[in-house]
């Protein structure tokens, strides 16, 4: 099972912080889990898909081709604006 | 060795409180400098904020946002607080100290760390205007004021 956090407006067009699902087959690294998502929520794989969202897996900022493999976290993270 | 304190708060804190806290444990540095950021309380309007973070990873980032600034600034220590979660207008935000022996070094770490925190810390930020909540993006502003600190970036005027 992998879980995926959603933060800032990432939330809203998730429908929700965070999801928990078993890694689909076929989904090896985190630009695989996007197009996943794309193919079932055009608005949320658009809005993942945009070079500005980095990627956290399990606590550690990863690029779009990191292997998801035995990752138990995932987090899509929008440009911050917070102070 | 530096210290870098670095919390989050979900509560509202008191910055006077934790102010003099950090200045009794710095009771040896030349000089203090320290900056609270509010929520600005506009005209008339019933204004709100809610800050989303990403538990453990936004300290993390703050706290090497604080060593960054205490090298780069020879600092004794380092302190912020930043808030999360709901709040409403006069409550503080933030608040970023900075201890060292000589004035400069203090004033101009506060400044690199609040330009740092405002635009790298991993916290999101959404508004109430009394009828919608929406985020709010990072403004080309926060980029410019992080830049001034490049190795090499011309020095403001």
């Amino acid at each position: 099972m992998v879980r995926i956090l959603f933060f800032g407006r990432l939330r809203d067009a998730a429908g929700g912080p965070e999801r928990v699902m078993p890694l689909p087959d076929g989904v090896a690294t985190a630009a695989d889990l996007i197009a996943f998502i794309a193919a079932r929520e055009t608005a949320l794989g658009a809005a993942l898909a945009d070079p500005t969202i980095r990627i956290v897996t399990d606590n550690e900022v990863a690029p779009r081709d990191a292997p998801l493999s035995g990752v138990a976290e995932i987090a899509f993270l929008p440009p911050a604006s917070g102070g | 060795m530096t210290s870098v304190l670095a919390f989050l708060s979900n509560t509202p804190f008191d910055p006077e409180t934790e102010l003099a806290r950090f200045r009794r444990r710095f009771d040896s540095a030349g000089g203090i400098v320290a900056f609270t950021g509010q929520v600005r309380a506009d005209a008339g309007a019933a204004t709100r904020l809610f800050l989303d973070h990403y538990p453990g990873f936004t300290e993390r980032h703050i706290e090497s946002i604080c060593r960054d600034a205490a090298s780069r600034f020879n600092l004794d220590g380092v302190l912020v607080v930043h808030r999360v979660g709901e709040m409403g207008p006069a409550e503080p935000i933030v608040l970023a100290a900075a201890a060292a022996s000589h004035r400069r070094q203090a004033f101009e770490a506060v400044d690199f760390l609040m330009d740092y925190v405002k635009s790298e810390a991993p916290i999101w930020k959404r508004e109430f205007d009394g009828v919608h909540w929406r985020w709010i993006e990072p403004t080309a502003r926060d980029r410019e004021e992080k830049a001034r600190w490049s190795v090499g970036a011309p020095c403001r005027a």
